[in-house]
């Protein structure tokens, strides 16, 4: 899988979580740039991302990832 | 909504609840406004908005309000400004075993443990009688899933000293608790988690990130569980199931294959499979789940197949047996016409996807369970929650015999030339009083979950109904119809609120299995003559309609009230008690 297409697919993740078909996201979306990703939602996106593409984030990584461009590097190492 | 029936996609659940939250929302359907109180010893934000969609699907628009982080032995204890006024209709303990607070240490004797026992047990008592002295609701309270790990292994579940012993003895003190108190259920997480598997529901990882004392994608099963108790408290539950019958109730094709060909009983593994569903629909209906044939058969094969020497079911098991050509959808709503329910109180179970599509599509409100193949058919129905029982009268063991002794009047009817003749030979007898403890459970039963005859639908808890038995302010009343063929049981609830002079109606319910018995009348009559005692001189009737009850529109008019004014809310009524003539002829009351 290339990042381009888990950038499609972490889209597509992302516009299901938060229910909003406008988002686009980037290597430097954050939680800022989304109105509703909150600390509780981050758990949300974080269980779909991981069903998603079959992988499971370590405790570590879970609370460190800055951006969306962290979190591409980390399921591409996955996957 | 398919996507919210068992067996379904949690992660999908998850993943999609806010586009699901708004197709719920926009579908129109009528729902009860609720309000639920969940204490919660860990996170419980996605426990509360997964239970909303379940609610959501079931009829009820539940509003919440959520403990702060493991608040909830503080918030039951003293409860704050905000949860007091939030005025519950549920409360809903959602604790762990996250939340024990002391263990038994190795050193301990026999006689430590049953003190920390009995400690940790009252920590958990003073909370309910707190609760339910407080706000007068039921309590749904977790019991506690089994640990993680077993420090003595095997012997953890045994020992005195072991974790595992002493959670099972908890747990047993919490059902010693739940088995004499009403209004107090447990919600048994022990048992889903299991059936998830622990090893996932106990990932520690969300407890240690999120403080959530399951793991993520378990939240749908836990949300679901608790939902069917809520759904069951509030009078939702189904109340019969249609069933197909070939390759449904047993192998094989009954008209084709001939009958003693059919697979069931000990035989061969597959007739045991159907041999064993058999058995789980007697026992539901032991329980009072009333069923019926629903196949596209000859009758005369239907009744063969069920009277296979090897069979559990009989025909006479069956309240309704519908065995023709016609379409399935229709024959659905005959049989709730039949057995005088709604369609959406039915459960249809057929192997046929066609014939589930067709039901489903065509038939409002009607579960269809993919049920598959039949090793399957149990735990598919078992598991999806459609008889989840919180309370239990004798009225539900007797319940079927009460439909087919229904049954046995129809056609003792057709004998008679004169409706009236027909009334009299039955022999009723009425007993209409006062409230007694005994049948208050049942009263609260038939209230909640009545909905055609039923003016106000006006709905009770338990703890409600039991504080209008207390009140003076109040006319209350209960009927109970006998008739030569049996007992009906508890079957119409009256009650009016007094003011002065005048009893404003609060309530005027009837089963529908006595309609058309001029039941509706000896209540009436039996309502004046209290009214003349307790110097009552006007009776207010209201009328609001709902989806279900046009039945009862008129009902105050042929009552004799007269109407006072009428709008999109209701309509209103009124009587002097003072021309009132007595208008039930054919039944004997309170002889």
């Amino acid at each position: 899988m290339n990042e381009e297409e888990i950038y499609d697919r972490l889209n597509e993740v992302f516009r299901d979580v938060f229910d909003d078909d406008t988002i686009e996201v980037d290597e430097l979306t954050t939680a800022d740039d989304i109105d509703d990703w909150d600390s509780l939602e981050h758990i949300n996106l974080i269980a779909a991302v991981e069903q998603e593409f079959g992988i499971k984030f370590r405790m570590g990584e879970v609370s460190t990832m800055k951006d969306v461009g962290e979190m591409v590097e980390i399921i591409m190492s996955r996957v | 909504m398919k996507e919210l029936e068992y067996p379904f996609d949690s992660a999908y659940i998850m993943k999609k609840r806010r586009s699901l939250k708004k197709s719920l929302l926009a579908d129109g359907a009528a729902r009860v406004k609720k309000k639920i109180a969940v204490l919660g010893g860990s996170t419980t934000n996605d426990i509360v908005s997964i239970m909303e969609l379940f609610l959501l699907n079931c009829g009820i628009e539940p509003s919440f309000y959520q403990s702060e982080y493991a608040q909830y032995w503080q918030d039951a204890m003293f409860p704050d400004e905000t949860l007091s006024a939030f005025a519950p209709d549920i409360v809903f303990i959602h604790t762990t075993n996250r939340n024990i607070t002391a263990y038994p240490s190795v050193s301990d004797s026999r006689d430590d443990v049953n003190v920390l026992l009995d400690t940790e047990f009252a920590r958990f008592e003073q909370m309910w009688q707190s609760v339910s002295e407080r706000f007068k609701c039921p309590i749904i309270q977790n019991n506690f899933e089994m640990p993680l790990y077993r420090i003595m292994g095997n012997r953890d579940s045994f020992d005195h000293r072991g974790r595992e012993r002493f959670i099972s003895r908890l747990n047993e003190k919490f059902y010693d608790y739940a088995d004499t108190h009403d209004n107090f259920y447990i919600n048994d997480i022990n048992y889903i988690s299991a059936q998830y598997g622990l090893k996932s529901w106990s990932d520690p990882s969300y407890w240690n990130m999120y403080k959530y004392a399951l793991c993520f994608e378990a939240i749908p099963e836990l949300a679901f569980n608790t939902a069917n108790i809520v759904k069951s408290v509030f009078g939702k539950n189904k109340k019969a199931i249609a069933l197909d019958l070939d390759n449904t109730l047993w192998g094989g094709v009954v008209g084709d294959d001939g009958v003693e060909h059919i697979q069931i009983g000990q035989e061969t593994g597959v007739a045991q499979s159907y041999y064993e569903f058999q058995t789980y629909l007697k026992a539901q209906r032991e329980l009072g789940v009333l069923l019926t044939v629903c196949s596209k058969n000859d009758e005369e094969n239907a009744l063969a197949g069920l009277r296979h020497p090897e069979g559990v079911l009989r025909p006479e098991d069956f309240a309704v047996i519908k065995a023709n050509w016609e379409n399935k959808d229709r024959n659905i709503i005959e049989t709730a016409a039949a057995l005088n329910i709604l369609p959406d109180s039915i459960v249809f179970v057929d192997d046929n996807p066609a014939e589930r599509a067709i039901v489903s599509a065509q038939v409002a409100g009607v579960s269809v369970p993919e049920i598959n193949s039949v090793e399957e058919y149990i735990r598919v129905l078992d598991r999806s929650g459609f008889f989840d029982i919180t309370t239990f009268s004798d009225d539900d063991l007797k319940r079927n015999e009460m439909y087919k002794a229904n049954a046995q009047r129809a056609m003792q009817q057709a004998a008679f030339g004169n409706y009236t003749d027909y009334l009299l030979s039955l022999d009723m007898k009425a007993e209409i009083c006062d409230f007694t403890p005994m049948y208050l459970q049942r009263i609260t039963q038939l209230t909640n979950k009545s909905n055609q005859f039923n003016v106000t639908t006006k709905r009770y808890t338990a703890a409600e109904m039991e504080a209008v038995f207390n009140d003076d302010g109040y006319i209350r009343l209960y009927g109970k119809l006998i008739d030569k063929f049996g007992d009906n049981g508890v079957v119409s609830v009256v009650i009016g609120r007094k003011d002065n002079d005048v009893l404003h109606m609060d309530l005027w319910i009837m089963s529908c299995r006595v309609l058309k018995r001029e039941m509706e009348f000896a209540m009436l009559d039996t309502l004046i003559d209290k009214c003349r005692e307790q110097g009552i001189k006007t009776i207010m009737g209201y009328y609001y309609p709902t989806a279900k009850n046009k039945m009862v529109k008129e009902l105050y008019g042929t009552f004799g009230f007269a109407k006072i004014s009428e709008d999109e809310e209701g309509s209103v009524w009124q009587l002097d008690v003072d021309g009132y003539e007595k208008k039930c002829s054919v039944i004997a009351i309170n002889d």
